[in-house]
């Protein structure tokens, strides 16, 4: 109970002193407003930032999805030829290493200016693609060298090898990957609302970036404590998903 | 009928000299051949070779068995974590094309006869180190082999486990007599199960000497008891120390 307590606390006692001090120093509300004032704004912004909430959080998880699809079939293909995989790594990796924002202008052009929605997506699903790619080929070659044996031995078809037994012995792996996959995609669908600015799509990046054009302050603190929670959630959901994942896969 | 032999072979590691060889050794069809020797003589190896998963370096490996005919149990045992145990052993059934109906049948029979009858549905993490090694037996003898190879199967069980396990092996091969070969380093072990003990010298393992046990196989009650088993295990230990010295 008190590992519960202790950050609350820590909390409380921050967001006091915040309090305090914006009132004590008269600091105007544009430029930091007392938590009170945030906690207004977010009452009075709920159903806005709620529907931005969900812009985002659902851009995240469709690029989730396809990122997935993407990362675990093309590691199944590059699992069967090695030479593939030599010459898929070093560009998947260059990816991983290139900044979202510097290709999102990029990406928005592709994607055309009358679906900036499209290219949030495609720029989310090429931040989760990597944990989930990587963790895959990782996965799909820690199947048990014996059993991969017994597979030759009964003289199993290249199919049957990936389907009952290296996908299967990837499951920890392929947890984990969509694990991180997905906070990022979370970090990759705000990061390329923010690139493709204002107006088409309107998630919590917009939100932030329109109160901030308005000088609303207290919108700009709100928005980013929805995120905040939003990611927070996430987490501890995929977190719980992973554990019993794992439960189920070693049988105890 | 020789179901697997081994002419004249050698085998390298990846360039770091000879793990095994030049050895001869045949498995006729229905005997237990155990293969003893000390710690990195290759008898593993030999077992690989034997089951048709590796080719020789140099010299020349011929075996019968076709394709399921042949069944491995190793040190671990080897039971995928995700599937029941009643899966597991329908697994080589399966892979051959077996339809799972038939396949899951005549896995719990397999289970039944290694003494794992209301096991079926248990994952192999909640196995004890005996259980699992009976469902791997189990695994192995679900495709009816003709050939059974065995390496260190009871090496990570305690003895009296171990003892047991030994009987049960025997007389699962009693009942459908496959040729067994199985690799261990206990010398008792291996006379108290086999037709033949094949000593290998220290790596790169040669064949120190066979050794054949004149008892009749399951063993008799009392058989370890008895003068020829001492004797026996007396034989195996001379050839064992022979070979050691062979090396120097």
């Amino acid at each position: 109970m008190s590992r519960l307590l202790a950050p609350l606390a820590l909390v409380a006692l921050l967001l006091a002193a915040w309090e305090i001090a914006v009132r004590a120093m008269g600091i105007p509300a544009y430029f930091l407003p007392p938590p009170s004032g945030v906690a207004v704004a977010l009452v009075e912004n709920l159903p806005s930032l709620a529907a931005a909430a969900w812009v985002t959080l659902s851009t995240a998880l469709i690029a989730l999805v396809v990122a997935s699809l993407i990362a675990v079939g093309l590691a199944v293909i590059v699992g069967l030829n090695p030479l593939l995989e030599a010459a898929v790594r070093p560009l998947a990796s260059v990816l991983q290493v290139t900044p979202v924002v510097a290709i999102a202008p990029l990406v928005l052009i592709w994607a055309g200016i009358d679906h900036p929605e499209r290219a949030i997506i495609a720029l989310a699903v090429l931040v989760a693609f990597f944990p989930i790619f990587s963790g895959a080929v990782t996965g799909l070659r820690a199947a048990d060298p014996d059993l991969e044996r017994l597979f030759d031995l009964y003289g199993a078809g290249r199919w049957q090898r990936v389907m009952r037994l290296r996908l299967p012995s990837a499951v920890p792996f392929l947890l984990e990957g969509h694990k991180v996959g997905a906070g990022l995609a979370i970090i990759g669908a705000v990061v390329a609302e923010f690139g493709a600015g204002s107006g088409g799509v309107r998630g919590l990046a917009w939100q932030i970036l329109d109160a901030g054009n308005k000088l609303q302050t207290a919108r700009m603190i709100a928005a980013l404590v929805v995120l905040g929670l939003m990611g927070v959630a996430l987490h501890a959901l995929l977190d719980r998903a992973e554990r019993v994942g794992l439960t189920w896969w070693r049988g105890r | 009928m020789t179901l697997a032999a081994l002419k004249d072979v050698e085998v390298d590691y990846d360039g770091r000299g000879r793990a095994l060889g030049p050895i001869d050794l045949s498995v006729e069809a229905g005997e237990i051949l155990a293969l003893v020797g000390p710690s990195g003589c290759g008898k593993s190896t030999a077992l690989r070779l034997l089951a048709g998963l590796e080719g020789p370096t140099r010299g020349t490996l011929e075996r019968t068995p076709g394709r399921g005919e042949t069944a491995v149990v190793f040190q671990a045992p080897t039971l995928a974590p995700w599937l029941t145990a009643q899966a597991n052993v329908a697994l080589p059934l399966e892979l051959g094309g077996m339809p799972a109906d038939e396949a899951r049948r005549r896995a719990r029979e397999a289970l039944v006869r290694v003494g794992l009858s209301g096991a079926e549905t248990a994952r192999p993490a909640t196995l004890s180190g005996g259980m699992a090694m009976r469902a791997s037996l189990a695994r192995a003898m679900v495709t009816e082999p003709r050939l059974l190879l065995l390496d260190e199967p009871f090496a990570a069980l305690d003895e009296i486990t171990r003892r047991t396990l030994a009987d049960d092996v025997l007389n699962l091969w009693d009942a459908s007599r496959p040729a067994i070969v199985f690799v261990t380093h206990n010398v008792e072990e291996a006379v108290y199960m086999a037709d033949r003990v094949a000593v290998l010298t220290r790596g790169p393992g040669r064949l120190a000497g066979v050794a054949r046990i004149e008892a009749p196989l399951p063993r008799p009650t009392g058989f370890r008891t008895s003068e020829v088993f001492r004797a026996a295990v007396e034989r195996v230990s001379g050839l064992l120390a022979e070979g050691m010295e062979a090396v120097r």
